[in-house]
């Protein structure tokens, strides 16, 4: 089974993406293919759909019409392929309050891949909570809570990663710290979609630009569409 | 395309193995106990609401002995069933508020044997200690020996259903501001059959009847739920996650 996923360029390939929220068009005709090491921007305003195209993505929305491909095939038939090679971190990340940093982090990883407390430990060392490993998080800070999360990006081993606002309540020096941890998973052949309002400092960006400004009543036939663009 | 790499650059395959359905469900399990553990509020309240209703029973309608000992079994069924109600609103959502639910369905096993494990916490904590108190419970409302056996049994059997075919329901109303409410009627009518023939067969033990019959059928729809109410539960979490 991997060796046709192997000889595929893409690792994901959006065509003719169109999806509908509450009777309005969020966006449509959106394609675009995701390769590894490439870094991908998705852009847009508040409301533009830059959540709901991830959520597309990871595969936990459905409500889009087009055609996603995995690896050269139809997304549909490679769920657990998808699934165990794609790392979504929303804007809820699944952190529990009650639990302590490392306790999260063992049961959010569990499922996906074998890795020892050690190695979870050292990445909560290394997002700069280890005096805070064995505290409950809600007596953390949201920014703290947020480099939790973050946190897995240090040892997960999918090849696509999905962050939607991961720069959220992060001081200077953390977002510069996954700034560089992005730019050098990509570099290795990883490859990453993120939505951010914050400017990142990522050359070889590709772009996808959700909602244009344009005013529905001055330009009705314009598209809701949305446009790729390589930097 | 400008910006699509030269072949020489590297590239992460894809992985094709993933911990075993197992080891994922062992860990969602583990996580939920840990939870409600620490969370000790959630764990009583149902069990409070059950001896609370199980107590003003004989002080709101009679104390007598005969009427307690003929409505006990009945008694002691309601209160589970809505200590179990109650509590079901829980079992997914605050893991939807959090986030905790994208991860799980996003997780390369399906999804139905994590739900699965996620009820089957839900019960150790909930209906588990509901029929531990039950002996309890029972003698103070003078149920014979018998009958708070045959009870126990009944309990053993039905409380897990009850989690299960809440879990449908709890799945279902998860995405809604009023699911509670929602929960409630959906759910109530799928729980009268399993109430009726909890209180029939503790009926027939008192009058002397054999149950086995009783309790087989009971078993039967245990099965029943265990086979579909996991699957039905992860088709409608699906659904509850897209629509968020």
């Amino acid at each position: 089974m991997t060796e046709p996923l192997q000889q595929a360029d893409h690792l994901l390939k959006a065509q003719r993406l169109e999806c509908e929220r509450d009777g309005r068009t969020l966006f449509r005709d959106l394609s675009f293919s995701i390769v590894p090491g490439t870094l991908t921007r998705v852009e847009g305003p508040n409301g533009s759909g830059k959540t709901t195209l991830l959520r597309i993505l990871a595969g936990l929305n459905d409500n889009w019409s087009g055609q996603l491909w995995w690896c050269g095939q139809p997304r549909q038939r490679q769920w657990e392929s998808v699934r165990r090679n794609t790392l979504y971190i929303g804007h809820r990340p699944g952190i529990k309050g009650v639990l302590t940093p490392m306790e999260n982090l063992q049961a959010l990883v569990a499922g996906r891949q074998s890795v020892s407390n050690d190695v979870l430990s050292q990445a909560l060392d290394q997002v700069g909570l280890g005096p805070w490993r064995d505290v409950p998080c809600e007596t953390l800070s949201a920014g703290q809570k947020r480099r939790v999360a973050l946190a897995r990006l240090l040892f997960a081993d999918e090849p696509l990663w999905l962050l939607d606002e991961a720069f959220t309540a992060l001081d200077v020096d953390a977002v510069a710290a996954v700034e560089r941890l992005l730019s050098e998973r990509v570099r290795d052949g990883g490859a990453v979609v993120m939505t951010t309002h914050h400017q990142p400092a990522l050359d070889n960006m590709q772009r996808i630009r959700l909602g244009h400004p344009a005013p529905p009543a001055a330009a009705p036939d314009t598209d809701h569409g949305a446009e790729v663009s390589h930097g | 395309m400008g910006s699509r790499p030269p072949l020489a650059m590297p590239v992460l395959d894809p992985v094709a193995s993933s911990p075993g359905v197992w080891r994922a469900m062992l860990a969602v399990l583990r996580r939920d106990l840990r939870l409600s553990v620490r969370q000790k509020q959630d764990l009583l309240n149902p069990l409070l609401f059950f001896v609370m209703v199980v107590a003003l029973f004989p002080l709101g309608v009679s104390p007598e002995s005969s009427f307690l000992s003929e409505a006990g079994a009945g008694i002691l069924w309601v209160g589970a069933l809505l200590a179990t109600m109650l509590s079901m609103d829980h079992l997914f959502r605050f893991d939807f508020e959090d986030g905790t639910l994208e991860q799980m369905a996003l997780q390369p096993q399906p999804l139905f044997p994590l739900v699965l494990a996620k009820i089957l916490a839900h019960w150790l904590v909930t209906g588990l200690p509901l029929v531990i108190l039950t002996p309890l419970l029972g003698l103070m409302l003078f149920l014979d020996g018998n009958s708070v056996a045959v009870l126990c049994l009944t309990l053993l059997i039905g409380t897990p259903v009850l989690s299960l075919i809440g879990s449908v329901g709890a799945a279902l109303t998860v995405g809604l501001r009023a699911g509670g409410v929602l929960l409630s009627l959906l759910v109530i009518p799928l729980y009268i059959p399993v109430l009726i023939f909890g209180t029939g067969t503790v009926m027939a033990a008192g009058v002397g009847a054999d149950v086995s019959g009783h309790l087989a059928l009971m078993a039967a729809i245990l099965v029943l739920a265990l086979m579909l109410a996991p699957l039905a539960a992860a088709a409608a979490l699906k659904i509850s996650l897209s629509a968020s």
